[in-house]
């Protein structure tokens, strides 16, 4: 391909792009993210390819990232020739086949079918009666609050085509940005409102304009996207779906602060993300797009792809920075900021993936468009990833504001099978747990850190009546005991001694004055830390005992109300309905139950590990759990 | 080693490269990753037990990786891990004989909507259930 050097250049590639996005033999096209892989999509993807080979079928086969609904993972999008677009749902290899056998037949399969896509040519579209019943995407309560933004390409485009991210009006906006003057795009992100997506929420275009100001010739910006929070994946989506409007929002914001230098720090647990960012750079490169003069402007901007090596920390920037350079990623104190001195002592401009994606969008519609989104302190969307007990999971992008019962209740559905909603989790280890009278909260940064979450990542995981609060607890602070670099003591040790204790409680060995101590040493840990790590480590633990202190307290007295520490429950065979199989008996590590063939067995409660092997066992479910 | 470049920021993208090669770090290359970079023993050392990608030690058979993230967690996650556990006598970081293969907890593969998840030789399997997990490992145990 030779280089993009003007407008028309870049319009000719848009053309072509825009014939491999809706080709007039049309497409179909299976969600290859690692989600989709994760329930079976690489099978459902080369059964198709074999199916419209043999049939020799005009159909391109192609391949996507996450279209945002995983739990109906494997997904598969036909787009037909005149423009209507059906997604179907949860297929296998032979969905597959019978799909494809139908559509040889200029068939459809409309009791697979999610939905219908309501696209730009779909308005015109002959909508076949077969069809007439399935929903339009906007129409189902999982996408109607939805809006799409920062995911608009993925699970639209093929990742690994720069040509459809351009078809897409990708890297117009680089274009028009490397015609503006630098401080012109600063103030632009600045008047947008955008905050930092990757936790607390500093404002972007002020964190440019001070890396713009910082003295020195050789600066640096780089794109966090350590995605280390567990329970949060939409960056890895991200990179995994459109890759470029990350590395176009490094570009334009390498332009606007002066670095010629920048590195893309993802997480190694990502081999996909990986991949795809590290194709994504090349294809750039081989369009002029990075690299030496891009566009024919004399701007130079040099990125690479740097791998994490699996530490937590490396989310913070400082040890970021410090793991970069070669080092044990061990956070430093700030001031002085990397904006002042970063990466190898010079300028630095970090921001994370969500934040990067943002910036072509904000160049190309422009901050009053941007504000329009969202509420006045927090502007644009945010994506979640809603997990847990909800009925439907998956990446949810919505306008800053919307409250958690809209989220949860609304798009999520609500916990499945008719259980009862406890808490909802936010923000990974930093964040806290959010108890129903809170559900209609609206989602911004100050409201969540008043509540005693934060927006963090975006993680979303949502409970209920079966998990157990202070178990739930003791799970973060071990992680994030294990996670702790081990350079500050009070989140060192700090995070050691709050893990002792809950696993005290958890285990029935709780004492009534450990409550106090738990919540002087989480304050402890809260002020005293060095880094984000340790400063907000504590979160977990101060919501449940401020929202849950109940279900701590039951525990010390011997309870655990959700039925899930080990240490406080008694298994119990009804007699009734045991019919002395001795599968239970057989399961049992332990040799813990008796009882002759045929008649009902009992469990020696001195013997009991209470590893719940024999309730899984047993055919009649005569095993309770107390 | 020689075409890497001799700067202390190569340090871990080198390590990673003898570990993608060899299944894990050796003594040797630590000290010819010292060596090559004019580092001090001590700081390379210190780098490759600090971050988790790491290992040390050579591991044997396949490699069972079963997430404990958040979501995992709260849909039981745990009880994958225990199930194998008492199935095959595997335990974290350890190396079972038969079937030969190592089982190692990692925390998020971000595939948390498809929870709990585990990996078998970097292919990744959701929606599991104990059982349905048990099963992978046996199919997977047959066919190699």
């Amino acid at each position: 391909m030779s280089k993009v050097r003007n407008r028309e250049d870049l319009e000719k590639i848009k053309m072509e792009g825009q014939r491999l996005i809706f080709p007039k033999e049309g497409k179909i096209l299976v969600g290859l993210g690692s989600c989709g892989l994760a329930a079976g999509a690489e099978k459902v993807y080369a059964k198709i390819v074999e199916e419209v080979h043999r049939r020799s079928l005009d159909f391109m086969v192609g391949k996507t990232a996450c279209l945002g609904f995983c739990n109906r993972e494997p997904l598969v999008e036909v787009r037909h020739p005149h423009g209507l677009r059906v997604v179907y749902q949860e297929m296998d290899e032979g969905k597959a086949e019978e799909l494809i056998a139908a559509l040889a037949q200029d068939e459809h399969k409309p009791e697979w079918a999610l939905c219908r896509i309501h696209g730009e040519k779909d308005s015109s579209a002959f909508i076949p009666p077969q069809l007439a019943q399935i929903p339009i995407d906007y129409e189902l309560d999982f996408y109607k609050k939805q809006r799409k933004l920062v995911l608009r390409n993925c699970g639209f485009i093929d990742p690994l085509n720069i040509k459809e991210y351009i078809a897409c009006g990708g890297y117009f906006s680089l274009f028009k940005a490397l015609h503006l003057k630098p401080s012109l795009i600063i103030e632009e992100i600045k008047r947008s409102g955008l905050r930092g997506r990757g936790g607390a929420g500093f404002p972007t275009g002020k964190k440019w304009e001070l890396c713009h100001r910082a003295p020195g010739t050789k600066k640096y910006v780089i794109c966090n996207a350590d995605e280390g929070d567990p329970g949060a994946y939409m960056d890895r989506s991200v990179l995994e779906g459109d890759p470029h409007s990350v590395i176009e929002g490094m570009i334009i914001g390498a332009y606007a602060v002066g670095a010629d230098e920048g590195y893309i720090y993802v997480r190694a647990e990502y081999p996909l993300a990986v991949k795809h960012l590290r194709i994504a750079v090349a294809q750039a490169e081989e369009l002029g797009l990075l690299g030496e003069d891009i566009l024919g402007t004399g701007f130079s901007f040099k990125l690479h792809v740097f791998e994490g090596a699996g530490a937590f920390v490396c989310g913070e920037e400082t040890a970021l920075l410090a793991s970069i350079e070669g080092r044990r990623g061990q956070p430093r104190p700030r001031p002085p900021y990397p904006v002042e001195q970063g990466l190898f002592g010079k300028p630095t401009l970090i921001n994370n993936v969500e934040t990067w994606a943002n910036v072509p969008l904000i160049i190309k519609y422009g901050a009053d468009w941007f504000r329009s989104l969202g509420t006045k302190g927090s502007t644009g969307t945010k994506i979640f990833s809603l997990t847990g007990k909800v009925k439907n999971t998956g990446l949810v992008e919505v306008p800053m504001g919307i409250t958690l019962r809209e989220l949860i209740f609304e798009i999520g559905g609500g916990p499945p099978e008719g259980k009862r909603f406890k808490a909802v989790q936010i923000g990974g280890p930093s964040g806290g747990c959010l108890p129903e009278e809170l559900l209609d909260l609206p989602i911004d940064y100050e409201s969540l850190t008043q509540a005693g979450a934060m927006m963090g990542s975006g993680g979303m995981v949502v409970v209920d009546e079966d998990t157990c609060m202070v178990e739930l607890a003791r799970f973060f602070l071990e992680f994030t005991q294990a996670e702790s670099c081990g350079q500050c003591p009070p989140c060192r040790l700090g995070t050691k001694r709050m893990l002792e204790i809950l696993t005290r409680i958890t285990q029935g060995r709780g004492k009534p004055e450990d409550l106090k101590l738990l919540e002087e040493l989480a304050f402890g840990v809260k002020e005293a830390s060095l880094c984000g790590l340790g400063r907000t480590a504590p979160n977990p633990v101060l919501t449940t005992l401020r929202y849950f202190r109940a279900e701590y307290e039951a525990h010390i007295e011997g309870r655990c109300p959700a039925g899930v520490c080990r240490a406080l429950l008694t298994f119990e065979i009804d007699p009734g309905l045991c019919v002395g199989c001795g599968l239970c008996a057989r399961s049992c590590p332990q040799g813990a139950i008796f009882g002759e063939k045929g008649k009902p067995h009992r469990i020696e409660h001195k013997l009991c590990a209470r590893c719940g092997a024999c309730v899984s066992a047993c055919p009649k479910g005569a095993i309770a759990k107390r | 080693m020689i075409s890497w470049p001799r700067e202390p920021r190569a340090l871990i993208p080198l390590l990673q490269a003898v570990q993608e090669k060899l299944g894990y770090v050796p003594q040797e290359a630590l000290e010819r990753a010292a060596h090559h970079l004019k580092a001090p023993l001590s700081q390379v050392y210190g780098v490759a037990t600090f971050y988790a990608q790491f290992k040390l030690t050579p591991r044997g058979g396949w490699h069972i990786k079963v997430c404990l993230g958040t979501a995992c967690h709260v849909k039981g996650g745990m009880e994958i891990v225990e199930q194998i556990q008492r199935k095959f006598g595997l335990h974290p970081g350890e190396i079972a004989k038969n079937p030969k293969a190592s089982l190692e907890i990692v925390r998020c593969l971000g595939c948390c909507s498809l929870a709990p998840v585990m990996v078998l030789e970097n292919k990744i399997f959701g929606r599991l259930t104990p059982e349905k997990a048990l099963q992978l490992i046996e199919e997977f145990y047959e066919q190699s």
